[in-house]
Formats: structure tokens, sequence, C-alpha cells
């Protein structure tokens, strides 16, 4: 269980994280979400132990971050912004001297470091200096160097960043795995993500929380939860059929796709039933016509804004 | 091997996993030698002692040593290393400690490889080697104590040249404190006492009595408690410096 309580973060003038206080419990892939600048990584770089906070706590298990550092620590796997490593030493090298410090000693180093070579596929560049490496592997030695210790809590500041779609997938696929009985903090700002992997959501802006929940519950925050997009094979008058719809809220036109409609529903009521009647009524020349859960990117813009005009 | 070992060899070997060590120990050995056969005239002074080998160190070592502390903290800021060596469960004082301590092994090392000159004194005369091994140990410090200034200008910056620079101008000064040359231009009207306060910090005063042979006890826990003033610098301005 990680607890954070009235976090404050401030570099002089300028704060950081401001007031921030959620906790999460054993089991739980928690999605950190913000713009940028919004205090994402300062948050982690407090959970972590490597920034000390300007006030309020953090606690790993009990273990208090700043009083009880080294045994907080212990339990966290941390892969920082970028996943900076020793250039200068082998895969393996590194491995092993993150295994060494990590406590692990004889012929538990080679184990630990030839499981997780196997868990992130890193064999083949194992005698490699790690600054020869592709970004990708690179990511992947930073991800190995975390999940070292079988940690209980895994902080990963943008685990995804700069993977091509495939690494993306293996890496969300990873983290899946490793998910059960961990706690999880995953920060991105790739929504897609969050409904990939995360059972939770936090969007923070300016260093505050401004939503927190699953990412379905998100999702129905949106204006698009509940709506139902059409696509026509000829130009219909949809709304004169759907005047006598009271759940619908307006019907916008895509800007982009000819003859694309998205109907909009009224405080997210499911209208689709309805819509779905009156159109199989008056035969309207549907091509494609489904609803929407929510858009994401759409709450994420909305509740950042806000935060920003506050 | 506690935190501190394990650190310490890393860093050790991510000296010699480049050619940096190779070429600092070569430079170190090449201008050793001009130094003391060409212009501190070793064999013209006819004396069986290694005088003018220790003589040129102060200088020797205000340009060498820095190089190999400038990198010790500005490449973990720069790459940002530190933040994986930190969040790791270490204690910060481990860190410091091992890194200047690999540093300082390999200067150990680049000073222990000038012994043909030993065997070459031994071999032409009849010197006092207690002498000589007291005024490598001294040396030894000495540069210890370049280190650690450079430990904390390290960590005082991302970039490593101006971390050298920085260091290369706070070991000049503390030469200077201890230099004649400074120290007889200081006018009459300032104190006695504070001319020998200024003095007392240079690392001429402690080395030259070291050099000539007269091994105080003094002068080396000069050096030692100079060495863990700075480390503690050192360890002070990575805790202030981390987050930008």
């Amino acid at each position: 269980m990680i607890e954070i309580e009235n976090l404050v973060k401030k570099f002089d003038q300028f704060v950081a994280v401001d007031n921030l206080s959620f906790q999460v419990a054993e089991g739980e892939v928690l999605g950190f979400l913000g713009p940028n600048g919004a205090g994402k990584s300062t948050t982690m770089k407090v959970i972590t132990g490597f920034l000390a906070p300007t006030s309020g706590r953090v606690s790993i298990d009990g273990h208090d971050i700043t009083e009880d550092a080294i045994a907080a620590k212990s339990l966290i796997g941390y892969l920082p912004e970028g996943a900076p490593s020793y250039g200068d030493m082998t895969t393996e090298e590194f491995l092993r001297f993150i295994a060494q410090v990590r406590g692990y000693r004889g012929e538990e180093i080679d184990r630990r470091v030839q499981h997780v070579i196997k868990e992130v596929e890193l064999e083949s560049v194992r005698r490699q200096t790690i600054e020869t490496l592709s970004k990708g592997f690179k990511r992947r030695v930073g991800l190995a160097q975390a999940i070292m210790h079988d940690p209980k809590v895994l902080i990963l500041d943008e685990p995804t960043d700069g993977l091509d779609p495939n690494q993306k997938h293996h890496v969300r696929e990873l983290i899946k795995n490793l998910a059960r009985d961990k706690i999880v903090i995953i920060s991105t700002h790739i929504l897609e993500e969050v409904t990939a992997v995360c059972t939770r959501a936090i969007i923070i802006a300016e260093g505050r929380i401004v939503a927190d929940g699953t990412p379905a519950q998100l999702e129905s925050r949106s204006r698009y939860h509940q709506a139902v997009s059409v696509r026509l094979n000829d130009s219909y008058d949809l709304g004169a059929d759907l005047g006598g719809i009271d759940g619908i809220a307006t019907i916008e036109e895509d800007a982009e796709q000819a003859l694309t409609y998205t109907i909009l529903a009224k405080d997210g009521q499911s209208i689709f039933s309805q819509v779905s009647a009156i159109a199989q009524e008056k035969q309207w020349p549907v091509t494609e016509f489904h609803v929407q859960r929510g858009q994401l990117e759409d709450v994420f813009r909305t509740v950042t804004q806000k935060a920003k005009e506050a | 091997m506690g935190n501190l070992g394990i650190i310490f060899w890393r860093e050790l070997m991510s000296y010699f996993a480049t050619p940096l060590a190779y070429i600092f120990i070569v430079i170190f050995l090449i201008t050793n030698g001009i130094f003391t056969f060409e212009l501190g005239g070793f064999y013209l002074r006819g004396q069986a002692d290694l005088l003018p080998f220790f003589s040129f160190h102060p200088w020797l070592y205000l340009f060498m040593v820095p190089a190999i502390a400038m990198t010790l903290w500005a490449d973990e800021r720069k790459t940002g290393t530190i933040e994986l060596l930190l969040t790791l469960p270490v204690k910060l004082r481990d860190a410091v400690l091992g890194k200047f301590l690999a540093a300082w092994a390999l200067t150990g090392l680049a000073l222990a490889l000038t012994f043909p000159i030993w065997i070459t004194v031994n071999y032409l005369g009849d010197p006092d080697n207690g002498v000589i091994f007291a005024a490598y140990l001294g040396s030894w410090f000495m540069a210890g104590s370049y280190l650690a200034i450079g430990s904390c200008m390290s960590a005082s910056t991302k970039n490593s040249v101006i971390a050298f620079i920085l260091t290369v101008s706070i070991c000049f000064l503390f030469v200077l404190m201890g230099s004649p040359i400074l120290l007889n231009a200081f006018p009459d009207f300032v104190p006695q006492f504070l001319v020998d306060a200024i003095s007392a910090m240079g690392f001429l005063t402690h080395f030259d009595s070291i050099a000539k042979g007269v091994l105080d006890i003094r002068d080396i826990l000069f050096f030692a408690v100079f060495i863990g003033a700075w480390l503690l610098a050192s360890a002070i301005v990575i805790e202030m410096k981390k987050a930008n």
C-alpha cells in the first residue's frame, strides 16, 4: 500500500506538486496522467525518494520514504524518465551491478540477472555496451533493472515513450503480467495505454488531482459517453427524425469526413436503442453505426484545461 | 561487500572500460619523468633522494587530478543516472565515498607505477627509504584532497568542463595559500595570525615538509580532515542540486 498525504513539492517559488493525497493498493495499476509540466515526474521522484518533499508524507508499506528511506527504497523498482543507465557498461555488467546493490550475492546474482534478461528479452544484447543499444533496448534494460528484485512496488516513468508499436505492446504485456499482487504506477501521456493496462487513472494538472477513477469511469465523464456515431452513404437529414427523443443533446458533423455524424447524449443517457429503432424505421442510408464509450482524450482535455483556467 | 564496495568497484571498472584510465596513467608517468629528470635535475643534484620528484606533485596534480574528478558527479547528473543511483537502496554517504575512493585508487595506482624511479634511486645510491615511503603517502593524501575538491565541484554542475575549471581554480588557491610567493606578498598591516592561518590551510605547507622527509602525523591529519570536509560538502551539494 502506498499512502501519499498532503504532498507538496516546491522549487523556490514554483509549486510543482500542490497538496496531493491518494492511496494505491496491491493489485492496482495506476495510470498517472497529465500534460507536460503537470507534476507527474516530480511526484514520482518524491515517491521513489529521489527528491525530498517540501511537506506532506509518502509511505511505502508503512515505511516513510524520508525517515526510513532504505527500507522503502528496497520495496520499489523504478524506471526513471528516459531510462538512464551507465552507458560504458555492458547490459550484463550493468544488471549484475544492480543485482548486487539490491543485495543479491553469489549464484543468486546470476540467477536474477538471467531471469530478467529472459523476461524482457535482452539475450541478444547481453554483451553489448549500453551506449550502443537502440532506444527500445535501452528502455528494456531500464525495465530489467527495475524488476530485478521482483519489487512490490513498480514505478515507471513513461515506460513506452519512444518505442515502436511492437515494443509498446510487449512492454504493456510485461506490465500486465507483473501487476498481479503488486502496485504499479505508470506515468504516460499516451491515453490508449491507460485503457490497455491500467485499472485506475489519476489525471493531474498544475500539481493537483483533477480526476481519479477507473478508465471506464473517466470515459463516462466525456461528453461523447453514450454518443452514437453514424456514417451514411447518402445525405439525409438526421435532425428531422430525431427531434422526438429527449436524451439527445446535439448532432455533430465530422469536420474531416463527409456524411459522418455523432449524436451526443444528454448527461450520459443511453440513447442507442431509441436511435437504432428510428434508423431502422426510417431506413437511414447507414454504412456504420456504433455507440461510443466516451473519449478519454476529451476528458483529459476538459479537466486539464479547466485546471489551467482556475 | 557492502554497497560502498559495490559502488567502488563499479566506478573503478568504469575508468578502465574506456581508455581514460590508461591515458591518465601514461600522461601522469611521462609528465612525472619530464619534471623529475629535465626540470628537477635529478642527476645533476647528485643526491640519493626523490625531492625533485615529489616537489613537482602539487603542480602536476593541479591539472591531472581535476581531469579524473570532473566526471564524478557531473556525468551522473547529465545522463540522469544519479536518479537511478539515489533511488536504489544506497546511502548517499556510500555513493559519495565509493566514487571518491575509486578515483583515489586510480591516482594511487598511477602513483604506484612510478616505482621504477624508486628502484633507480636505490640503484644509484643509498636513500632513506622510510622518507621516500612517507613522501609517497603524503603525495597520495594530497591527491585525495584535490579529488575531494573535485568531487564537490563536479556535484555542483552538469557540465564536466566547468567542473574541471572550477576544481583547478580552487585547488590552485589552496596550493598558493601555502606558497611563499603569496605569503611574502601580504603587506605588513595584515596581522601575523591571519597570514599563519592562511598558510596553515595551504597544501604546500603540509606537503613540503612531508616531501623533505619530515613526516608529521598532523600533516597527514590535515589532508584527511580536508578530504572529509570536502566530501561532506559534496554530499550537501548533491542534496541541494539534484532536483535541477
